[in-house]
């Protein structure tokens, strides 16, 4: 175990290295000068002398990257130009929007897929497999800030169920808070549900073709607990890992539906920023999104070395 | 075969919008401000009396430019590097891998706004960003491919017989990676049509007035009390040439992956 953890984390810094020199190179695509650029619509000759002093742009790359990654390993991201706030602070105040939004938006994920998956693999070939597919093909092809569009449409305009936009606090009013995300979480889990109702869709076929299956079936076993017992249990494992790496198409999902529905998360603030020209956030909330996507993989490695006793070897 | 048709009849749309458009996208008429779909507006208008159709029509080029140019663009850069990278192995492999590790950590949407954001808002830089944040799925798509393929006997007696580098990779390597290539590059083409409905979404693509189905619904959600219509045809617009290049990918994956059928 310790060896195999050593090794995959070894094998992440380099990759954690190329993700900074990605990520800092995109300032680079600026075009002229980056200082005047910075400043945006405040010309002054002061402003823009303290901009190139502050952010070294009269160094050579190396130079300014090695400045920015000395503050990026000390948790200082820069600081927003606009907002005069540290870039750092602006996540974190946003995230836990995000991340409430992104854990609603699993979960409908989970539920929807893998019932979906399951009933499409147990009755194959019939009409509820077919519906299962178009399911999938649904949610594979609709643009989520479409679908969020249509069910303000339908929920807030026409049937006056739902607010169609804004933000309570789940401290403040978790009712009103419930009201407000369930629409947006729905939106989000839609696409994942499809991609998670494939996976589940082709391991359960795998594993209801095995042999333990085929013994419990011997048994006399009741065909449900067949199915849920012995095939979802190890069929699970596999969707769960790939479940977490479905967590780039979250944020990025986020970012739009955080739009759609006025909702002040993290996906708003690197739209704001783009807009405002604020460069370090945008910077920021990449490094920050990558970051955690590589730690949130090789927790998914790691359970699933956990949970396979053969990987353990 | 739907797929096809569906994608064939888009392409036709957008090919011909010039002459099929009931009426000029760009038009405005302060006497036809949001009205409701009618003879003369099938899909009703928008809110500077725009004809909705005509704008529909003409936006199929904007989205079929910006998926295939951004495919383009990504299989450009991937072949080639995933070549090398499959090839010659070694530290150029490592090299090559641990930098589409990186970019892959970036997710892809997120990763395309940061890049449309530093080029400056447009169509082509869109289709720029889009086309370099799918790169890395088809360099290790490519890489993998020649692994593969690179030990196979073909392959050896092709070294065997004394034949250069750049011939073994051009013509006995590439053309037996193309399948997956294929399947792959179809089904990016319809995740970079939602890639640039997204970016125009947001304003970071096709710039008004020019005609785009992501702006139009951007500017629609702001009407979505009084002109439904607005947001109902870019929208199903999108949805349906995307649903195309995706039972089309599938299709194809099941026509040339003989493990998928």
């Amino acid at each position: 175990m310790g060896k195999y953890l050593a090794r995959r984390l070894a094998s992440i810094l380099p990759t954690l290295f190329f993700v900074t020199v990605l990520i800092f190179g995109l300032q680079q695509l600026l075009p002229g000068d980056a200082a005047v650029v910075l400043a945006g619509e405040d010309q002054d000759p002061g402003v823009i002398a303290h901009l190139r002093e502050k952010l070294h742009l009269d160094k050579p790359f190396p130079v300014r990257y090695a400045y920015w990654l000395g503050g990026v390993v000390q948790g200082d991201l820069g600081e927003s130009l606009r907002i005069q706030k540290p870039v750092t602070e602006l996540i974190v105040e946003k995230l836990p929007v995000t991340i409430q939004l992104a854990v609603m938006a699993m979960l409908i994920a989970l539920v929807i897929g893998i019932t979906a998956g399951v009933v499409s693999a147990v009755l194959k070939g019939t009409a509820w497999d077919y519906a299962a597919n178009i399911f999938a093909l649904w949610g594979l092809s609709t643009p989520n800030f479409w679908l969020g569009i249509m069910l303000i449409l339908l929920f807030s305009v026409q049937l006056g169920w739902l607010p169609a936009s804004g933000y309570v606090s789940p401290f403040e009013d978790l009712k009103a808070n419930l009201a407000a995300m369930i629409m947006p979480a729905f939106v989000l889990g839609n696409a994942i549900a499809a991609v998670l109702m494939r996976h589940t869709r082709s391991a359960m076929l795998q594993v209801l073709n095995s042999d333990y299956v085929r013994t419990a079936r011997a048994k006399g076993l009741h065909e449900h607990v067949v199915v849920l017992k012995h095939a979802l249990r190890n069929a699970l494992v596999p969707i769960i890992t790939l479940g977490a790496l479905e967590f780039g198409t979250l944020l990025s999902g986020a970012v739009l539906t955080e739009q759609v529905f006025s909702i002040p998360g993290f996906g708003k603030l690197i739209v704001d920023a783009v807009f405002n020209r604020d460069y370090a956030v945008v910077q920021g909330v990449v490094l920050f999104t990558a970051t955690a996507y590589i730690t949130l993989n090789l927790l998914a490695d790691l359970a699933y070395f956990l949970v396979n006793p053969r990987m353990r070897g | 075969m739907l797929g096809l048709a569906f994608v064939v009849m888009f392409i036709l749309m957008g090919l011909l919008a010039p002459w099929i458009a009931p009426h000029d996208p760009l038009a405005t008429s302060w006497s036809a401000i949001r009205k409701a779909p009618s003879v003369a507006h099938l899909f009703g208008t928008d809110e500077i009396g725009r004809d909705v159709l005509s704008r529909v029509l003409w936006g199929a080029r904007a989205s079929l430019l910006a998926g295939v140019v951004s495919v383009c663009i990504s299989l450009a850069l991937g072949l080639p590097i995933g070549l090398l990278a499959g090839y010659l192995g070694g530290w150029t492999d490592g090299l090559i891998s641990r930098a589409t590790d990186a970019m892959l950590a970036c997710p892809f949407l997120i990763l395309a706004i940061a890049l449309a954001a530093f080029l400056g808002p447009s169509l082509t830089n869109a289709m720029i960003a889009i086309g370099i944040s799918a790169t890395p799925i088809f360099i290790r798509l490519t890489r993998a491919a020649v692994l593969s393929v690179k030990v196979e006997d073909y392959v050896e007696a092709a070294r065997a017989v004394g034949n250069p580098h750049l011939r073994i990779v051009l013509r006995h390597i590439l053309p037996n990676i193309l399948a997956p290539l294929i399947v792959q590059a179809t089904l990016a083409i319809a995740a970079a049509v939602i890639a640039e409905a997204s970016l125009s979404f947001l304003g970071l693509g096709q710039q008004p007035p020019a005609p785009s189905w992501g702006s139009m619904l951007n500017t629609a959600k702001n009407y979505i009390e009084q002109a439904p219509w607005m947001a109902i045809w870019p929208g199903a617009s999108i949805f349906l040439l995307v649903l195309s290049f995706n039972l089309l990918g599938d299709g194809l994956r099941d026509a040339l992956d003989p493990r998928h059928s």
